[in-house]
Parts: structure tokens; sequence; C-alpha cells
């Protein structure tokens, strides 16, 4: 049986159209051997968190530079948990103030990576949090 | 280090003296930050075939390499227009006078996302965004707040704002006759760069089609009640933020100005009857000659393309005029007081290579919107490059360098193909149809990312000289700016004429269902409709709501 790829949801929420992140890091998960879906921009945490269930991803990652990350981080997690996802790790790329990061972290972020992360680090965080039966055995 | 190719490193001429030319380079290769190769060294020899009388010619004159004006900045310094914008328009209100205060010399608005993509704040999709990332306006109300005591005769103004643009125009006129600012006399620049906003910045409500028209509206309006008033402002400035090269961002940024003409000409405008008011606007880069050879070829290209693509014959068509800001995403988060440094050597070259207004970053940008100190660092840069660094003493100093000739030379070249590339496609929107500039700008951004990840680029303070840091200070936003904007927009609701409300939308909702005929016939121009619903209050969701209805919404097909 074929491994199973690490399955990634990248999602642009809110308003903002700016898409270089997310484009980039999509590429970049791509790059190295994951599964990536991108939602395409204005995405509201109820379509976030359904396209999560419908792709049966892993992994959420939400590019978010607009400051709207702590109206729309808690409501998509409440969203997960509601329809089950209780497993699936959600980290947020974007400009994010360091007062608002426990706080998200609280909420259920797995992890925030600010400007100059590098996508390496992203790919190494997202391989350390999922490991899936097919790839344990 | 050695088995470097030669010839991408060394100037087409040899010394002729014989030297030999060290090989013990740092690094195998140099180039910009777009990644263009720069060789070791340029010479006359790389001008062989260049005419310094046809290429170069004299500031003010044919091909305005050297500059828009005779004189550049002995005359005037260009404007320093810093972009601000946050919370409600009160708040707003008071930057600006501050800012006026400082001596800066322009207003520039930036809306919040909302406002940007045609909601109220009080929409549910607004939820969170309420002046966050600029200034909420959702009505002419807010539009006069925006605005008290600030005559509107006597400042320019610049909005940053592209698919409500014709809406918020319409407000933004209403204000200046209230304070009875004679039209004619009014200055200033609307952004209204749709095509952009499809290529880069995503900040689209319709379809094209129907984009191109609103666009084509306010131009052709500008043209007969507002001759002192750039109603466009044709953008490279998102595309390169999106992570475009310096070639990329010319070449489109001048093709969507082609199209925009195109669609004048087809509207029954004559070129010269608009042409002078069109203006650009570009980033300013990180890398210093490329970004200086980038304007000077800007303004080589678009002559060329008004003389003899339109057969312009007014001067004033030929120019070109534009607007510069630096670059908002080679700021850093970390050690964010270096951003200072990035931003003034960005600026510089802004002024080097000609610019008519400029804005420069503050240094705290890669956190949130700048605090008043930092804002004010950003404006004392640029006054101390006018007034303390010597560099506007003379006009365009690098005029005859032979590096500075050949890389306006070599961008110029890169960008008429480009633009030769996308009238093959059929136009830039039939480009944008297939994704073409979206796919072009995707890939160099990715490639500049692989490039920082295994540095072969450095950043300073992000992949190479880290230090431990505190965090700074930063602006917060008042959390009740969404429920004051709730409650004021329930106030207009119920203090207005809602049946006059209804009649405008109905006029707008119908005139926007025919299609606009040649100017001189029965006009379907949107913009008299649209300053009627600003007029009687209706709200920008409203505006835009009813737009929508006709013109439909535009979804587009993400490329990754």
């Amino acid at each position: 049986m074929p491994e199973r790829k690490i399955r990634v949801l990248i999602a642009k929420p809110g308003l903002d159209g700016h898409d270089r992140g997310a484009k980039v890091i999509a590429r970049a998960l791509r790059d190295a051997g994951m599964e990536v879906i991108y939602t395409g921009l204005r995405q509201t945490p109820e379509m976030i968190a359904s396209a999560a269930v419908q792709e049966d991803v892993d992994v959420i990652g939400l590019s978010i530079l607009s400051g709207a990350h702590n109206t729309i981080c808690p409501r998509l997690m409440e969203l997960l948990r509601a329809k089950g996802m209780n497993d699936v790790t959600v980290v947020i790329g974007g400009i994010i103030p360091e007062a608002d990061i426990a706080p998200l972290k609280q909420a259920g972020i797995a992890e925030i990576f600010l400007p100059g992360a590098t996508t390496q680090a992203i790919v190494d965080f997202i391989r350390s949090r999922t490991t899936t039966p097919a790839q344990q055995g | 280090m050695s088995g470097k190719p030669r010839d991408n490193e060394r100037s087409a001429s040899p010394p002729a003296d014989g030297r030999t030319i060290g090989n013990r380079e740092r690094t195998p290769k140099f180039t910009t930050v777009s990644g263009y190769p720069i060789r070791q060294l340029y010479t006359q020899a790389d001008l062989v075939e260049w005419d310094a009388n046809r290429d170069l010619g004299l500031p003010g004159e044919l091909p305005y390499t050297r500059g828009i004006h005779p004189a550049m900045y002995r005359n005037r310094l260009w404007t320093m227009r810093q972009f601000a914008g946050f919370g409600t328009a009160e708040d707003t209100n008071a930057r600006f006078r501050y800012l006026l205060s400082q001596g800066q010399t322009g207003l520039s608005v930036a809306f919040d996302l909302p406002t940007l993509m045609g909601y109220d704040s009080d929409d549910p999709l607004a939820e969170g965004e309420v002046g966050k990332c600029g200034v909420a306006i959702s009505s002419l109300a807010d539009m006069e707040a925006l605005f008290d005591t600030i005559p509107l005769a006597d400042v320019t103004t610049s909005m940053t704002i592209n698919s409500p643009a014709a809406a918020i125009w319409a407000m933004y006129l209403a204000v200046a006759e209230r304070q009875g600012a004679d039209w004619k006399a009014l200055s200033g620049t609307l952004q209204n760069d749709i095509l952009k906003e499809y290529i880069a910045q995503k900040e689209y409500i319709y379809p094209p089609g129907p984009s191109m028209r609103l666009v084509t509206d306010t131009i052709e309006f500008g043209a007969e009640h507002t001759p002192k008033f750039n109603p466009i402002s044709i953008s490279g400035y998102h595309i390169r933020e999106a992570g475009s090269t310096a070639i990329q961002e010319l070449a489109f940024t001048l093709r969507d100005g082609i199209e925009y003409v195109e669609a004048c000409l087809e509207r029954g405008l004559a070129v010269d009857e608009f042409a002078s008011r069109l203006s650009f606007f570009f980033n300013a880069h990180n890398d210093f000659f490329e970004e200086i050879a980038k304007y000077r070829a800007a303004r080589r290209i678009w002559q060329r393309v008004m003389r003899e693509r339109f057969g312009a014959k007014n001067p004033r068509s030929w120019a070109l005029r534009f607007h510069t800001q630096t670059a908002g995403c080679s700021l850093t988060a970390q050690q964010p007081y270096n951003n200072v440094a990035r931003t003034a050597v960005q600026a510089l070259a802004a002024v080097l290579g000609g610019t008519q207004s400029l804005h420069t970053n503050s240094l705290d940008e890669a956190w949130a919107l700048p605090t008043e100190a930092a804002a004010t660092i950003a404006l004392r840069t640029q006054q101390i490059i006018g007034y303390e660094s010597g560099v506007t003493n003379t006009a365009d100093p690098f005029g005859g360098s032979y590096f500075v000739e050949t890389l306006t030379n070599e961008i110029e070249r890169g960008a008429e193909e480009y633009i030769a590339k996308i009238d093959a496609l059929g136009g830039m929107v039939a480009a944008i149809e297939r994704g073409y500039p979206q796919r072009e700008i995707a890939d160099a951004a990715y490639r500049y990312q692989v490039e920082v990840d295994a540095k072969d680029k450095i950043v300073v303070g992000v992949n190479n000289y880290l230090t431990e840091e505190k965090p700074i200070e930063i602006l917060q936003i008042d959390p009740s700016v969404a429920a004051r904007q709730s409650q004021r927009l329930r106030r207009l609701r119920a203090e207005r004429s809602n049946s006059q409300v209804e009649r405008s939308l109905e006029g707008l909702r119908k005139a926007a269902a025919h299609i606009p005929v040649a100017a001189g016939q029965a006009n379907g121009n949107l913009m008299p409709y649209l300053y009627e619903a600003a007029k009687a209050y209706a709200t920008l969701g409203e505006i835009c709501g009813a737009l929508r209805q006709v013109f439909g919404a535009y979804e587009e097909v993400a490329i990754t």
C-alpha cells in the first residue's frame, strides 16, 4: 500500500487578498512531498472547517496578515471541535503581534510562524506533528 | 572562487589595458534582488549601440529617460505623501492633521479591508476587520468626518481604493462640493487600477468587463469635470509586493496602462483628452540600481507607447508621472530598527529615479500599522534626503553612467519582451484570464524564497546576523471601532431619506444594466448615478451591492 502523504489545507481567511505567502508555502509543502489543497481567497471559518473535513486533512495552515486573527482563529477551532476534528494540527503564518501569540496557542493553534520563518522550519514542524498510521507501518 | 561563467560577470568589453580580472570573487553569482545578473564592470563598450541624444536626451525632454522636468527637484521637491488610515474617520482625520502639521505635503488615504471590498462596517463579512488595515468608510457621513477642517481645494489627496473606487470618489466629490471647493481645482489621485487587483492584490469585486467599464467611466468623467485630478494610478507596487521581479513589475504595469488607454479609445475618447491624467505607481525595492534603471526605463517605454502606439500629440500625454512607495515586503519583523536604513536606501533610489511623490514605510510595518513616532521617522527620512543629502541639487545625477545606462537598456528590453508576449495573448484581460501574469509572479516569488532559505540571498537579521530582541511597541487599534461604526450606520439609516436612497440605487442599477456607448451620444457613464447615490447617503455596501447584482462577482482560479 502506498504511503499516505501528509494532507495539508492552506487557507486564506478573511477579506485580505495578499496571497504571496499562502502560495509560496503551498508550493514548498508540495515540493516537500505533501498533498496540498489551497482553498483560494476569502474563506470564512465555516468554509475552512468544511473543507478540512471534506478533504480529510492532517494539517490546516492559515495565512493571515490583516489583524483579524483574534476573530477568525478561535471560531475556526470551535467549529473543528464541533466536527470532531480534534487531532487536526492548525498553524498560522502571517503578521501576528507578540501579545496575541499566547492566547492563540491557548485556543488550540499549534504554532505561529512569523515573517522570516523558513519554509524548511514549517515543513519540519508539520512532519513532527503528523504521523499517520501508514507512515508508522 | 573559479569556474564562473565569465561572460555573465564581466562587461562586454575587456579592459583595453589587458588587466586580468580578479577571480576570487566572494560569490559565484552576482544578481539583483530580482535575480538579474550583474557583471563585474560596465564600460563604454556596453553602450556601443546606445546614442546619448536618442536614448538619454535632457531632463524634461524626449525620451524622458532623465526625468520629466528640466530642473527636476531644483524647482520643487517631490510630494511627501505618507499613506495613512486606521480606525474611524475621526481617528484618521487626527493623523492627517498631525502629518500636515509636520510638513507633509499631500494626503494619502488607506482604507480598511471591508471598505476595499465594498462592504459596510456592519456587514457580517467585515467582522474582525473594521478599521484594522486602514480607515473604515461606509458612507458620505464617514467621508465628511475624514476630511473635517481639511480644505480639499488646498491639499492633494490620494485614495488607495480600487473595486469601489468610483463610489468612493463620488463621496469625495460630494465632500468637496459641500466645502465649496471647485471640482476643476481639485488635485489628487484615485488608485482605481483594477487590473493589478486580478494580477496581484486580489481586491476585486466584479468580473473584468464591468470593472474596466467603471475605470473608463471615471477617466471619462474626470477628463470633463476634474482636469487636475488623476482618475487612475496604474500600479506596479502590488505586483512587486506579490513577489514579481523588477522587470515584471514594469512590464505588467505598463501593459495595464496600455489596456486602459485602449478601453478609453473604444469609449470614443481621443488619446490626448485623457492621457495626461494617467499616473503610475511603482515600488522601490532594495536593489538600488535596478530600481533607478526601472524608473528610467519606464519613462522611455511610455513615451514611445504614447507616441508610436497611440499617436498622442500632446507632450503631457508622453510624460510618465509616478508615485513611489518603498517596499513593504522588504521590511523585517526581526530587528525592526534596521528597516529605517532599508527604507532610506529605497527612498533614495526613488528620488534618483525621478519620482513625483513618495511614501516611505515605517519601521514597524512588518508588525502592524505604524505608530505616530514610527510614521514621523519615515517622513523625516524623506526630508533628510530632500534637504540634507544634496542629491536634489542636479537633475538625474546618474545620467551617462555606464552601469545605469546599460541596466536601463536591459530592463527596458526585458519589459518590452513581456509586453509583446501579452499583446500576443490578446491583451492583459485575456492574459489574466489565462493566469499568465499571476503564474510568472508566483514563480518569481517562490524562486526568491528558495534563495533566501538557502542563504543565497542574505536578509540581515532574518537569515544572518541574528540577535535576541525584545518586542517593539506597536499601534493598537481601539477594539470599539467596529461597534462605533455599527452605531453610526444605524443612525445614518434612521436619519436619511430611505426612499431617496432607494431611488438613487434603482437609477444606478438601471444605468449599470445598459452598455455604455461612445462619448457624445446618450451616455451610460455611471459616475453621475454614483454621485447621486453618495449624496443621498447610500452606504458603500448598498452601492457596491447594487452593482454586484447587475455585474456579478469575480471568482479567480487560484494558481499555486
